[in-house]
């Protein structure tokens, strides 16, 4: 590191001011190799590398988006996960927690990507529309694509929180009115991860964070660009309520007595067996509960189009171009309909047609009949 | 009226390999819509049995899994018959490579399907449409194979399944291609109707045994068109 970093203090002496004990912050460590799925030592890499290096810059834009991300974030069940990497002295950029504002706050965003060209970390909130030039979207005189193509410029890596920098999330959804992009259509050439989910859960975004930080690279990816720590296994695989699943209990309706009972959320639309995600292992809210837990299905908000993909309260193959309340199975009987229909006008064009070749055939056979002996 | 004393020769069309491939064929299929069918929308038991005591949906789809498996390999064995099958199974009665594949497919769709006049002149393997056709159904057996086994890969270690990991990708995710593998089931089950309804249809017009031969392995052809037709 340059030397004017070293004056910069260390994330652990950021906390030791902040008044976190030695204690907390191994604790800390230990949580995050643990969610990383990292060996025992990883414990000892993570509290080396905060203990040693500072702070990387992170700048956080903010588009098409709900803040979810953030707010997920910001509650992540350690205290620390917070303090020190959203807090405002980590974030050298972020529109919805920084304290300064106005030209001040992209004078400090203008400097960090200057100071810091190929080092600082960009994390992507939202998607970038992109129709008419960008308009529904601009910040401080600028349009998010514009935004983006800056910042991303001199970053090291490029971190896209949730399903809307990820996917598009809503606003993509058909017909995408102002052509909400994801991340990675957009910007080529960088290192960029996904973290999908409407939000992510705020110990995966920490766990994303932390790795980075300790390795200077990447968490390795699978083939969409998702940690695989995190996004390797589908809801549906650690899902408590498999058994039923598998047993063919399904709750029919969101108050019958299978409900009250438990039952597998599959008929009533849970898309756990298409989401891969962590929220049966992880949970939400300090592992206080999950959707599936508080009796709602999984809607899949970390999959790609979940909007577009068939209704969340069916299990319905949906059928691209016939409309909403098309499925699969509505066209299907009505093509059937259709050709048993044609197979129909077919057979009695057959019999009129061909008649003679048939009578033929008839005539025959009947003519062998009559002069074989009984 | 025919003149009497209508001889008909005996040909050996479909030899043993390619029948059991049809009739296996014909049962994984119908055992996969049925099952399939059932996984995208389960039938509703209200019961008090113990979920540990039942097994019912893992049932239904193992048996999708296990008729998946011998679905694909029959496939690829019918493939590999194509390459070392007699004259009738070989590859070249599906893909057209010459311009009379193309006119036979014509003959074909006016005397059978529009019912215009003209001279019958029937097939002693598949007709050209009738082999066309089968190519496009492979065509969908592959896509059926590659969205299933793209479906099954999260669900597998093994090595054969995992090899198609990257299916899910390219349909932009589960949802999509759990959609499309649906979608695709309805392909079957009409190309089901009409097969089976066309195969009466021969048996009915040309009575030359287009039913029974899927189980002999032979068809019967007049004299006069052996005797054309023997180079
Ligand atoms: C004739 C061929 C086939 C038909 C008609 C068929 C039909 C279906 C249908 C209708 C579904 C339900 C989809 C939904 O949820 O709406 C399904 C699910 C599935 N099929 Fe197939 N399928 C066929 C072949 C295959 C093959 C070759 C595989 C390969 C392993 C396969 C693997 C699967 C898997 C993994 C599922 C999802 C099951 C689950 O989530 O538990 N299928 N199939
Ligand atoms: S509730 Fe959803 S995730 Fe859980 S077993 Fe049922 S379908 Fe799978």
């Amino acid at each position: 590191m340059a030397a004017p970093e070293n004056k910069r203090p260390t994330y652990y002496e950021e906390l030791r001011q902040r008044g976190y004990s030695r204690r907390d912050f191994m604790k800390f460590c230990t949580m995050m190799a643990a969610y990383l799925g990292l060996e025992a030592t990883g414990t000892a890499q993570i509290a080396n590398t905060l203990l040693k290096t500072p702070r990387i810059p992170v700048i956080w834009l903010h588009f098409q988006e709900c803040t979810c991300c953030s707010e997920s974030f910001i509650r992540s069940s350690h205290p620390i996960v917070a303090d020190i990497l959203l807090d405002k002295l980590s974030l050298d950029y972020t529109e919805t927690l920084m304290a300064a504002s106005g030209h001040a706050a992209e004078a400090a965003k203008e400097k960090t990507m200057k100071d810091y060209y190929g080092e600082y970390v960009l994390c992507v909130e939202g998607s970038v529309p992109v129709d008419n030039d960008g308009v529904y979207c601009c910040i401080g005189g600028k349009s998010a694509i514009q935004v983006l193509e800056e910042a991303a410029a001199g970053a090291k890596a490029i971190i896209a929180w949730g399903s809307c920098a990820c996917n598009g999330c809503v606003q993509a959804a058909y017909p995408n009115p102002t052509g909400a992009t994801p991340i990675h259509k957009l910007v080529k050439g960088k290192p960029i991860i996904k973290v999908p989910g409407c939000p992510p859960i705020g110990e995966v975004m920490a766990g994303v964070l932390v790795h980075i930080i300790t390795f200077g690279r990447l968490p390795e990816l699978d083939k969409v660009g998702r940690p695989k720590a995190f996004y390797s296994k589908r809801v549906h695989d650690s899902c408590y309520r498999r058994p039923y699943y598998d047993a063919g209990l399904f709750v029919e309706s969101f108050d019958d007595e299978n409900a009250k009972k438990g039952y597998c959320l599959y008929k009533v639309g849970c898309k756990g067996p298409m989401t891969y995600n962590s929220c049966g292992i992880i949970k939400w809210n300090d592992g206080v509960s999950y959707p599936i837990q508080s009796g709602h299905g999984c809607i899949g908000c970390s999959e790609a189009n979940f909007w577009d993909n068939g209704p969340l309260y069916r299990q319905m193959a949906s059928f691209p171009g016939f409309g909403i309340e098309s499925n699969a199975d509505k066209v299907g009987m009505v093509a059937a309909g259709v050709t048993a229909a044609g197979i129909a006008v077919h057979a009695i064009a057959t019999n009129v047609r061909k008649k003679k070749l048939v009578d033929d055939l008839v005539a025959e056979g009947k003519e062998s009949e009559k002069e074989l002996k009984s | 009226m025919k003149k009497k004393g209508h001889y008909l020769r005996r040909v050996f069309v479909w030899q043993l390999p390619v029948r059991v491939y049809h009739w296996l064929n014909a049962l994984v299929i119908v055992a996969l819509c049925a099952t399939g069918y059932l996984i995208g929308s389960p039938p509703a038991i209200m019961s008090n049995v113990e979920a540990s005591h039942r097994y019912l949906f893992g049932i239904i789809r193992f048996i999708h899994f296990v008729a998946a498996y011998i679905f694909f390999f029959n496939f690829i064995f019918r493939i590999y018959w194509g390459f070392v099958g007699n004259k009738y199974a070989d590859w070249k009665n599906f893909i057209p490579t010459n311009k009379k594949y193309f006119q036979q497919m014509w003959e074909v769709l006016k005397l059978d399907i529009f019912m215009m006049k003209g001279k019958e002149n029937p097939s002693i393997g598949h007709n050209a449409l009738a082999g066309f056709t089968y190519f496009l159904t492979f065509i969908a057996f592959l896509i059926q194979c590659i969205t299933g086994f793209g479906l099954y890969a999260s669900m597998t270690d093994w090595w054969f399944a995992d090899m198609f990991v990257w299916v899910s990708n390219v349909f932009g995710g589960d949802f999509a291609l759990r959609n499309w593998h649906h979608a695709a089931m309805w392909f079957f089950i009409l190309f089901a109707m009409v097969h089976v309804y066309l195969v009466f249809y021969h048996d009915y017009v040309e009575g030359r045994g287009e039913i029974s031969s899927m189980g002999g392995g032979w068809k019967f052809i007049e004299e006069e068109v052996f005797e054309e037709e023997k180079a």
